[in-house]
């Protein structure tokens, strides 16, 4: 499957926004260009800035310091009102006392369409999101989907050059929610709208954003593509923050530009690329490795990069096994997913198995 | 487990037969409802009984003619002078009703709104002057729209007055204001409920599609709050039609209202059925006054969208 590119022009221009409640700064000193036609990602656990930023950019809060533009405009000062942003809310924010049609025509009204025109971009809305024919309905009779759909439709109907979402698909059943998933990165790419979604869900994040900012205390921790983010996270957070990383603790060899040489127990000697937050403090270090990247070695089969160890819990989750596997000399054992094709979930608590990596999958973290 | 559920139940009962289950079941339900139906029943249903029944009898001096007749109500509704009182009455309690509601509004909308941590003190302030008695409060009217009052001093302190104008107190517009003020506090929570329970998100979507504040007022936040308008409206125009002390004590001669008859007949007049009469007739025309009013409002709420 290829990526599609996105155009390089910058859309939205986030340059050193703060800001602060009291003492508690929600967001801090956050710098990030989001390009047009781009599906962005803030990514982050609750209370990490997230939808400080996203309220922000649709103007329902002001920085403290700092500035946003959007489309080459500055937005200082300028209400939700006249923005070019349109928002899902979390809560899908339905007006009860109107029926779907009057709900997504509710922001063409103002711009006084003939009622051809208007009826015409309603319908055209309600087909993108798949409700066509559900327009006399009730906002009190529709299902979460339903209403999720109609939040989509009322957004996108207004055409904005950004469409902001805030965390739309968490109320939503997990079938639903991979469902909607597909749904709206599909009608991303055929609207090319640019569209930031705010969410902590590490696997909608990844499956959804050709970008992603990773979040943490009101700061950016790190910005790149779904699989940099998870293959080269630069900090020990970002790493376990996106599903499961194995630590192992590493002695540094040698430091020359952006190569670190470590020694570690068990991989042994290894070169890593050095993250750009990498701050050296004295000589210890700390190497990640993906649980998916550890293969289990069969009988007689050899790899140039092996270690050696025990089966001490072994969980079976259908598709997959998770192994934890006791190594001699690291302080944790590291734990291993493998797929069930070969037997993996046949093998015993207490086995000494032998495991396969590569060592490029090995990354140096910053703390 | 259903299925040997359904089966043990007849087994267990055994001979002691449906009804007699059934009896014991509606008797323990009607013993649970009887205090409350007792309590309802004699002092809403009998009262309104009685009234009823009289409306349809006739007083000689000091003995009650119960044969059936319609002459009470022909007096009631026939005559000029009760049919003027009772139009007044609903002109001067539709007055009232409007003007709280209009004053109530922005308070209500403040509080709720703008109240932060306060709201329950806000509310708790509006209760004050409700905690001295309703003839006091009147009183103090008739001190600040009285000939020698503290409206009159003030007007001619500013020139605007050369002399006491007569024209404030012992009319309809000083039970208006009267009235307007002792309901402020009955409309003010009920639409202070309705906007509390507007969703704020609402309100910020409604921005967000490009409305500024009063056009996200006009299409959100007034039309849900449609029910707490409707509620205040009836909470002071139903009673307000049926008072009597307020048009006695600051209405004079123009002010007088139904209930200022109505007493009068169970009164000095001591002619019982035509007051009963007339209590009929006005209970009659503001229940059908509310479900118009009612009716309008929704009617216009829902155009508006």
């Amino acid at each position: 499957m290829f990526d599609r590119v996105p155009p390089e022009r910058t859309m939205i221009e986030i340059r050193d926004v703060t800001r602060s409640y009291g003492a508690f700064k929600a967001l801090d000193d956050a710098s990030l260009a989001i390009r047009e036609g781009e599906f962005f990602s803030l990514l982050g656990p609750s209370g990490c800035g997230k939808t400080t930023l996203l309220r922000m950019i649709a103007g329902f809060d002001q920085p403290t310091s700092g500035s946003i533009a959007i489309d080459g405009q500055p937005m200082d000062g300028i209400p939700a009102n006249r923005r070019p942003t349109n928002m899902v809310f979390q809560s899908y924010a339905i007006f009860p006392h109107l029926n779907v049609e009057q709900n997504v025509a509710y922001g063409l009204k103002r711009l006084r369409l003939d009622a051809g025109e208007e009826k015409r971009r309603v319908e055209e809305a309600l087909e993108q999101v798949s409700l066509t024919g559900l327009g006399r309905r009730g906002a009190t009779e529709l299902s979460g989907g339903q209403r999720q759909r109609v939040a989509l439709a009322r957004a996108l109907v207004m055409r904005p050059k950004v469409l902001l979402l805030d965390e739309p698909l968490s109320a939503l059943d997990k079938k639903l929610r991979e469902q909607m998933q597909i749904e709206l990165r599909r009608l991303q790419q055929a609207v090319g709208i640019t569209f930031i979604l705010v969410t902590h869900d590490q696997y909608e994040a990844l499956a959804m954003s050709d970008r992603i900012a990773v979040m943490f205390n009101g700061r950016i921790a790190q910005v790149a593509s779904p699989k940099d983010i998870y293959q080269r996270p630069v900090t020990r957070q970002v790493a376990d923050f996106l599903g499961g990383m194995n630590f192992v603790a590493a002695e540094i060899v040698e430091e020359s530009g952006a190569t670190l040489t470590v020694d570690t127990l068990g991989f042994g000697r290894v070169k890593a690329e050095k993250p750009p937050a990498f701050l050296r403090k004295g000589t210890s270090a700390t190497l990640g490795i993906r649980p998916e990247r550890l293969r289990v070695l069969w009988d007689e089969e050899r790899f140039d990069f092996e270690v050696a160890g025990t089966v001490v819990e072994r969980h079976y989750f259908g598709e997959v096994t998770h192994l934890i596997v006791d190594i001699p000399g690291l302080e944790k054992p590291l734990s291993v997913i493998e797929t069930n094709d070969f037997g993996a979930d046949d093998i015993p608590v207490g086995a000494a198995i032998r495991l396969a990596y590569d060592p490029e999958a090995l990354v140096a973290l910053a703390d | 487990m259903t299925a040997a559920a359904d089966q043990s139940q007849p087994l267990v009962s055994g001979r002691k037969s449906k009804s007699g289950l059934l009896r014991t079941e509606i008797m323990q339900g009607l013993a649970l409802i009887s205090p409350t139906f007792l309590y309802a029943f004699i002092l809403l249903v009998l009262p309104i009984v009685v009234v009823l029944a009289h409306s349809f009898w006739t007083q000689h001096y000091l003995t009650v003619d119960r044969t059936f007749t319609l002459a009470n109500y022909r007096a009631a509704l026939g005559e000029p002078m009760y049919r003027d009182l009772l139009w007044r009455s609903l002109r001067i309690s539709l007055v009232v009703s409007g003007l709280t509601v209009f004053f109530a509004y922005p308070i209500a909308y403040y509080i709720s709104f703008y109240g932060g941590r306060r709201k329950g003190l806000w509310l708790f302030l509006i209760t004050i002057p409700f905690w001295t008695s309703y003839l006091l409060r009147i009183m103090s009217w008739k001190v600040i729209l009285g000939y020698n009052g503290v409206l009159n001093s003030a007007l001619m302190g500013l020139g605007i007055l050369h002399e006491p104008s007569p024209a404030l107190l012992y009319n309809s517009s000083a039970v208006v204001i009267t009235l307007t003020h002792a309901w402020a506090a009955f409309a003010v929570l009920p639409i202070f409920v309705a906007l509390e329970k507007v969703d704020r998100t609402l309100i910020e979507a409604a921005a967000d599609l490009g409305d500024g504040p009063l056009r996200a007022f006009l299409r959100v936040t007034l039309p849900l709050s449609v029910p707490g308008i409707v509620s205040a409206l009836l909470i002071v125009m139903i009673p307000t039609v049926g008072d009597f002390v307020t048009p006695k004590l600051v209405g004079g001669k123009d002010g007088m209202m139904i209930a200022n008859a109505i007493q009068v007949q169970f009164g000095r007049a001591a002619n019982w059925p035509l007051g009963a009469a007339l209590s009929v007739t006005t209970m009659i025309v503001v229940s059908l006054m509310a479900g118009a009013a009612v009716f309008l409002i929704r009617t216009v709420a829902r155009l508006a969208r």
